[in-house]
């Protein structure tokens, strides 16, 4: 155990720590992409409804939920530890400053873009999460309300803004993952921006095809 | 060529500093900034007036001393070089040119551009040399070391401490300064011994002097004199997770 804690109270350990935990996060990004793909079978919702029930009941994905809230706290925690440290360590800002020069802006907007995506989260859970866990009885089914949820223009809106940003924290946190973890090398470089581009770009565009193809459905194609 | 000149001014330690501006006149696109910052002072000077401090010393690009901010850049706009190596003729006749000192929890100002940098010293004490009787003149080649892993050692050696990587990170970290420290020394045969305890203890003293810690943004590759890589920061983390689980 003191070894962990050592880890922990190093910079780099935290950083570690922020890697490890962010790229679990990324691995449940393709679970809950997948499932979702289940909302484009023409069935009314029954899949979407029985693939959704299962993952509320099956003792082995409630075991996983535990390890993913332990992984959000502990990535946002650290990732908050490090963001107030850094800010101390530079208690007098510049004058004129060209980062622009010498770094990309996903880079430099990691904090701000992760607090977004954490407000999102919070009322993406508000909004499924919550009602089909905790009040199942009082509450339509799953599908019905992610058609509710994305009839609104202002949600979706709001849904791809945010998944704007998830691919730009994305864009800077994959590959960096693996640079604090030591993996960089001619070998790796390439494999790693080329798997980052499925996190960064394909997943975020992957759920943001939800929202307008329920906004379109609804407001244009006549819901059957 | 003509300028007008931002200058931070700042008494000592624990005076608050302030902006003012100078003009520098009759500037030749050959001098180098410090040349351009001598004339200003030599003008000032003349006219009784208190010079600009900064640091300098070989005025090649060798010895680290000469950081500053320029024009929103460590070492102001050019690439691969320290301030005294950058020449007028990279800015234009006019310009307003900004100079600040590095900025950093770490580097306190001690006069106008002037910071002290001893926080470098102390990593180094904590664990960035080798403990070993020299004794005399080792035969050369006594020890084998590949052509490719002497370079990538030398790369990293070539470090001057100039602190242009605490000042261009946003988060004022010393990382590359660290881990090209602790790469030159781990990648060579030499540097065994104390590899472990070396990464731990020059690590802990960077968190110590209140340098933050690293973001990869890899502003500090970019704007480094002697163009040190990133790659060494990802060695370093290596080197401490092995040493930290091992």
């Amino acid at each position: 155990m003191g070894t962990f804690t050592n880890i922990y109270r190093s910079s780099v350990g935290k950083k570690f720590i922020v890697g490890l935990t962010g790229l679990f996060l990324c691995t449940f990004l393709v679970e809950h992409l997948a499932g979702n793909f289940l909302l484009f079978v023409n069935d009314g919702g029954a899949a979407f409804n029985e693939y959704s029930e299962t993952m509320s009941h099956n003792i082995f994905i409630r075991t996983v939920e535990i390890v993913l809230f332990l992984a959000f706290f502990f990535h946002i925690l650290t990732a908050t530890i490090l963001w107030w440290r850094n800010r101390k360590a530079r208690p007098k800002n510049y004058t004129q400053n060209h980062k622009s020069a010498n770094s990309e802006l996903a880079s430099r907007i990691s904090f701000l873009s992760g607090s977004i995506v954490f407000i999102f989260l919070v009322i993406h859970l508000r909004t499924f999460f919550v009602p089909s866990r905790f009040f199942p009885s009082e509450n339509p089914s799953m599908y019905d309300l992610v058609v509710f949820a994305f009839s609104s223009t202002w949600y979706c809106l709001f849904y791809l803004a945010a998944l704007v940003l998830l691919g730009y924290h994305l864009r800077h946190g994959f590959q960096s993952a693996f640079q604090t973890f030591g993996i960089r090398g001619k070998k790796y470089q390439s494999l790693v921006e080329w798997i980052g581009v499925i996190f960064w770009l394909l997943i975020p565009l992957g759920f943001a095809s939800m929202p307008i193809y329920f906004l379109w459905t609804t407001h244009f194609g006549g819901m059957n | 060529m003509n300028f007008t000149l931002k200058v931070w001014r700042q008494k000592n330690r624990n005076s608050e500093g302030r902006f003012e501006s100078y003009t520098a006149t009759n500037i030749t696109p050959d001098m180098s900034f410090l040349e351009m910052l001598d004339a200003v002072n030599h003008d000032l000077v003349e006219k009784n007036q208190e010079p600009i401090a900064f640091d300098h010393d070989c005025r090649e690009g060798i010895c680290g001393s000469c950081g500053m901010f320029i024009k929103g850049r460590a070492h102001g706009p050019q690439k691969g070089g320290a301030a005294c190596q950058l020449h007028m003729r990279s800015f234009v006749d006019g310009d307003l040119i900004t100079v600040e000192p590095f900025r950093a929890q770490a580097f306190p100002v001690i006069k106008d551009l002037i910071i002290d940098r001893t926080a470098f010293d102390r990593i180094m004490q904590a664990g960035g040399f080798v403990s070993v009787n020299t004794g005399g003149v080792p035969d050369a080649n006594a020890i084998p070391i590949p052509k490719t892993i002497a370079d990538e050692a030398f790369s990293a050696a070539a470090c001057i401490g100039c602190g242009a990587c605490v000042a261009a990170c946003k988060n004022a970290s010393a990382s590359l300064f660290v881990a090209a420290k602790v790469s030159q020394l781990a990648l060579l045969p030499q540097g065994q011994q104390e590899r472990k305890e070396r990464v731990e203890a020059m690590l802990a003293q960077m968190d110590k002097e209140g340098f933050g810690s690293c973001s990869n943004t890899y502003a500090c590759e970019a704007e480094c004199p002697k163009e040190i890589s990133v790659s060494n920061i990802a060695r370093m983390n290596r080197e401490y997770l092995k040493a930290a689980l091992g």
